[in-house]
């Protein structure tokens, strides 16, 4: 009744083949776009911006990173958190390189270095499959975890072994470094995040994307319709890690201020694993779903004792919240394993019908 | 249809006498084996253009690992392959696959996550070739090209009469379905030679009847070439041009129907002979 595509008739394939055919949906994504670009910044304080908004699109990017790989190409991985590292510290290496160049370039170009190391960690993928490719790219993780520790070029010989954010504007204003407003920060986020999303969903409606999927579905199939697999699956971990890395660039550039090898350690991979199954395997929307689950939802949990005026100590509020996050994510995924993105079609469905059952 | 039949050579209408056809694929003397195992024992055989071919022979007899071996799957240890009048190398599936070769399997393998409509569309893979960047814009060369297949696939939904389910996840559609989607994923390509792994497993009367027919007509209209393996003898009998029978790994009989059906050694190896 409220999502009912009825008398929508489509006469040519374009309309037909369009991102979002139907009416409804476009009006949904116009709300969120306004609400994201002017209804947030007009109204939101500091606080919600930097430690809520950034940090959820930053994850959803990398969601969706991994997504690609993962839930399009069906190739495990637990990588995630090195290559976001590599787009990181190529960032900075970029940028005290050339002090003079534009910030958000030098971070969407630390992606192809990510890009570069994933594919190359990606080739195993032609021999190893499944649970196994999943441990080859936790070799991955490892290394270049150790690279970012042992490898002092990277970090500059910093005495602190981190890397810290240099002082950058872009066409006057501050883009990054302590003095940038959350704002700019905000927006810089934003635009990237929203920008690589509708470029992907370009990608995963054509040919490649096809490519991808097939490669996920039925491998031997695939091969025997013409696609080739090492090209195909390297493509994939390519664009995957590209993602990431600028991801992992955003977050120390325009969320962190500062990173240390630590901050892109194993558990990252997990979080951002996570992200990607509990908002739903091979789902672009499913990333923002799941990123907003795991990182929204405990800070909102945190607040709520104070909110209440309830006395508890701020340990307590923290085990109580990883306890609650725990049993949801436990109980989301037995009433849905295919995770929130089915979820939201199982809804849409229910919609279409109201008030009948079918 | 007109648009596929129009880049095919249309067979003459009522063309029954067998002039001379070109032959299409010709296997010598082939052998393979994993291990000790012998799957398949210097066979000989070929497919001419524009006929239907059968590969019957009871279970076990090497069929399936025939068309692997056409198809580039697997790689004999001995004899050869003439593709097209050349004498083929040694070549990965997806250079069978565009040399004009598809398949279908015994076990439906399609794409599971994916609709019809995009299974289908798989089949176009290798005629598209808009890169990254183009894709990356949509707009454009990209969609064009989109588009521009998406009326070849259309013209298949229309031939296999699956209009209905063009938007439907291909696992939630019944077996026959299914397999009526694989050939149009299989047609989708185009192929010149067109092997299909027992397109009939498992269905009932009615949908053996259609599949047929679309088989026949796929033959006739599009003039593919079409190698069959089938357990349904009333089926093989009544379609094909010409039979070849393997047992245990050897051709034992290879000829029109009616003369495979009155052979001596085919009637032993499907009911069985004391020795």
């Amino acid at each position: 009744m409220f999502y009912r595509e009825a008398g929508q008739f489509k006469t040519s394939y374009k309309a037909d083949q369009a991102l979002m055919p139907i009416l409804q949906d476009r009006i949904g994504l116009s709300v969120i776009l306004v609400v994201a670009f002017v209804i947030i910044p007009a109204f939101a304080n500091d606080f919600f911006l930097t430690s809520i908004m950034i940090p959820f699109l930053v994850f959803s990017l990398a969601a969706i990173g991994l997504n690609i790989l993962t839930g399009y190409c069906g190739q495990l991985s637990l990588g995630t958190g090195a290559f976001m590292g590599v787009g990181a510290y190529a960032a900075y290496k970029l940028t005290t390189m050339f002090p003079d160049a534009n910030v958000i370039l030098m971070v969407l170009l630390s992606g192809v270095f990510s890009a570069a190391i994933g594919a190359i960690f990606g080739l195993p993928s032609l021999r190893i499959k499944g649970l196994y490719l999943a441990v080859t790219t936790l070799a991955a993780q490892f290394f270049l975890e150790w690279c970012f520790i042992r490898i002092g070029w990277l970090y500059n010989y910093n005495a602190s072994g981190a890397i810290e954010v240099p002082h950058r504007e872009v066409f006057g204003i501050v883009a990054s470094g302590a003095e940038a407003t959350p704002i700019v920060r905000y927006f810089i986020v934003l635009c990237i995040t929203a920008g690589i999303a509708f470029l992907m969903a370009n990608v995963l409606r054509g040919r490649i994307g096809r490519a991808w999927m097939m490669i996920r579905d039925m491998d031997i199939a695939a091969e025997l319709m013409g696609i080739r697999p090492l090209q195909t699956k390297l493509m994939a971990f390519a664009v995957s890690s590209y993602i990431c890395g600028v991801a992992g660039a955003m977050m120390v550039f325009f969320w962190l201020n500062a990173a240390e090898p630590s901050s892109y350690s194993i558990s990252l991979s997990f979080q951002i694993l996570f992200m990607v199954i509990l908002g739903g395997l091979g789902s672009l929307s499913g990333a923002f779903m799941g990123a907003a689950f795991i990182w929204i939802l405990p800070v909102f949990l945190k607040f709520i004792p104070g909110t209440l005026g309830i006395e508890i100590a701020a340990e307590t509020v923290e085990h109580v919240t990883f306890m609650i996050v725990g049993a949801l994510i436990i109980f989301f995924l037995i009433v849905e394993p295919h995770g929130f993105a089915r979820l939201w079609q199982i809804a849409k469905q229910k919609l279409r019908v109201w008030p009948f059952p079918y | 249809m007109n648009a596929l039949v129009s880049e095919k050579e249309l067979e003459p209408a009522g063309s029954s006498e067998p002039v001379a056809r070109e032959e299409l694929l010709r296997v010598d003397n082939v052998s393979l084996s994993f291990g000790g195992v012998k799957a398949i024992t210097d066979i000989s055989f070929d497919i001419l253009k524009g006929e239907i071919r059968a590969i019957i022979g009871p279970n076990g007899a090497g069929k399936t690992s025939m068309l692997n071996v056409i198809n580039g799957f697997y790689h004999p240890q001995h004899g050869t392959i003439t593709w097209q009048g050349k004498v083929r190398r040694k070549m990965k599936p997806y250079e069978a696959a565009s040399q004009g070769i598809a398949r279908t399997f015994q076990n439906v393998a399609l794409f599971k996550g994916m609709t019809t409509l995009d299974n289908i569309m798989s089949g176009r893979s290798l005629k598209m070739n808009k890169n990254f960047f183009w894709q990356l814009m949509w707009r454009g060369p990209a969609e064009r090209e989109e588009i521009e297949h998406r009326k070849k696939v259309e013209d298949i939904i229309d031939f296999l009469e699956i209009q209905a389910i063009r938007k439907t996840p291909v696992g939630r559609l019944p077996y026959g379905l299914q397999k009526r989607v694989e050939l149009g994923r299989a047609l989708a390509m185009e192929p010149d030679l067109l092997l299909l792994d027992e397109p009939m497993a498992g269905m009932n009367l009615e949908e053996k009847e259609d599949m047929s027919r679309f088989i026949l007509d796929v033959n006739q209209e599009f003039g593919t070439t079409i190698a069959l393996i089938e357990h349904d003898m009333g089926v093989v009998m009544d379609l094909s041009d010409r039979v070849v029978v393997l047992d245990y790994g050897k051709k034992i009989a290879d000829g029109a129907p009616e003369e495979v059906q009155a052979n001596q050694n085919v009637i032993d190896a499907y009911l069985g002979v004391s020795h």
